[in-house]
């Protein structure tokens, strides 16, 4: 699209608030009963976490971006977005980036220092808080779930990653490069909580960065 | 709100604008189906999607606007053709939207078999894209017998300069662009060039979007609309459109029955004349 910067935000969007919503509602009938499963893994989360065992989450967590990339953007998203297909595979690779770092080369030790501290807060608010916002201002059936909804997914991740003994920039980038992607979808649709990945998003950064700059000066 | 309009509820038939390059003639509005019909797998949508199109066929309708860009749309049109069981009039517009020419016949016949027809009545280059590679494959088909009409469009008032240098240049039926009260560029140069070159004029975003309905809400209607038979703000601006003469239809999209009756109410005279245009344009205040 040539001169793509002179339309508006919500001439890019495809689908009706209503459509979109729709899509979730429809996922999540479809799949169940996944989100006991998924509810379960958000709970072996907490315990991992306070067991420190970062292996065994980034296992967890490898296996849900990829089914996501699959069962939501793949079978759900892309038959209404064509831009979904992308979506799936960056999904997928963040799936494969976590195995890789977290599972093969074991790098992700979580340390609960502060930063570590607040990137829990975070993994909470994505497992508990972040579903309950949009099932009361939509539709429980439309309830965006960690482990099966790209974006408490996302920002789950990004607690996870901010909780790790050193921040791995590249396991960073599509949880937030989502984070924005899926705002600005909001923000398009009049969302009354449009804001809340894109700001959870920029604190995730602002954590990360600090932790990157203590450890370098640390280091000194 | 609605008109409860079917062909035979109005005194006068509905109005109707020939392709100027065959004389055929088409109801003045037609149906868009950007955003509307992009449902996916969602069957009750897409029932509520069919409904909407034997409503506009029963109105009198004929042309359904699509583009591979607007997700399911065309999945879900041919799903309607299938169902609404009067469709035989339906006149099928969409696009080619995909960079390099030597894409564009896979992309076509994709769309052909979702559409599910045989062959479609006219196919648009959307927004401009790779025109020139894609312009010689449909006038190509035009001259074998699988394609009935040549277009190209635009939105949003851009590329007017290259939309015009094309108009002049290229033989095509028709051209797809931008036109509503508040959005009126083409009235310069576009729409004359079009009516001296004969061609066919189909306008999208009549209602700019949605803002204007959005910008209107809740307004009381002008005591002039009455004489125009316009029983709502979108029968006002629609009206506007068909009025003018280089117009050819049209499309607005729409989810409701109610309201893609009341969209194709405004194709009955009477039609506002350039003074009473005037007044619209300053009664929407756009």
């Amino acid at each position: 699209m040539s001169e793509w910067w002179t339309y508006s935000l919500r001439d890019f969007l495809l689908f009706s608030p209503r459509t979109y919503y729709r899509l979730f509602e429809l996922y999540n009938e479809a799949i169940w009963p996944a989100h006991v499963a998924a509810v379960a893994l958000g709970l072996a989360s907490l315990f991992l976490i306070r067991r420190g065992d970062g292996r065994a989450i980034a296992a967890i967590f490898a296996a849900l971006w990829l089914w996501i990339a699959v069962a939501f953007h793949l079978e759900r998203y892309a038959t209404i977005n064509w831009a979904a297909t992308c979506f799936a595979a960056a999904f997928a690779l963040q799936g494969a980036l976590l195995l890789w770092t977290g599972v093969g080369r074991a790098a992700l030790p979580i340390r609960l220092d502060f930063v570590g501290r607040a990137g829990f807060a975070l993994f909470l608010f994505a497992l508990v808080v972040q579903p309950a916002i949009g099932a009361l201002l939509r539709n429980w059936r439309q309830v965006e779930l960690f482990g099966l909804a790209p974006d408490p997914t996302a920002l789950a991740t990004l607690g996870a990653l901010v909780m790790a003994e050193r921040i791995h920039w590249h396991l960073l980038v599509v949880p937030l490069l989502w984070c924005v992607i899926s705002g600005l979808t909001l923000i398009a649709m009049e969302a009354s909580d449009a804001f809340v990945a894109l700001a959870l998003a920029a604190l995730a950064l602002l954590l990360a960065a600090w932790k990157t700059v203590a450890a370098t000066r640390d280091a000194r | 709100m609605a008109a409860t309009a079917t062909a035979s509820a109005f005194a006068s038939p509905i109005l109707t604008r020939p392709i100027r390059t065959s004389g055929e003639a088409l109801p003045a509005i037609g149906l868009g189906s950007w955003i509307t019909f992009n449902v996916g797998d969602d069957i009750a949508a897409r029932e509520s999607c069919t409904a909407v199109m034997r409503a506009f066929f029963a109105a009198g309708g004929r042309m359904i606007d699509s583009s591979p860009m607007y997700g399911s749309s065309q999945e879900v049109i041919g799903y309607g053709i299938k169902k609404a069981g009067n469709a035989q009039r339906l006149f099928s517009t969409t696009k080619i939207w995909i960079s390099g020419g030597s894409n564009g016949p896979a992309q076509i016949e994709e769309s052909r078999r979702l559409w599910g027809v045989p062959k479609f009545d006219l196919l648009q280059v959307h927004n401009l894209l790779s025109w020139e590679e894609h312009l010689p494959t449909l006038f190509a088909m035009k001259s074998q017998g699988t394609l009935r009409y040549v277009g190209i469009t635009t939105s949003h008032g851009r590329r007017h300069d290259e939309l015009e240098r094309i108009m002049r240049s290229q033989p095509i039926d028709f051209i797809q662009v931008t036109y509503n009260v508040a959005s009126r560029e083409v009235e310069s140069r576009i729409l004359p060039l079009a009516a001296e070159r004969k061609i066919a004029v189909i306008i999208n975003r009549p209602f700019e979007g949605g803002d204007l309905i959005a910008a209107t809400q809740g307004r009381p209607l002008p005591a002039f609309a009455a004489e125009l038979g316009a029983k709502s703000w979108a029968q006002l601006m629609l009206k506007f459109i068909v009025s003018h003469p280089a117009v050819t239809c049209p499309i607005p999209a729409t989810t409701r029955i109610d309201h893609a009756q009341e969209n194709l109410a405004a194709a009955h005279m009477p039609l506002p004349d350039r003074a009473m245009r005037a007044r619209i344009v300053a009664a929407v205040g756009a």
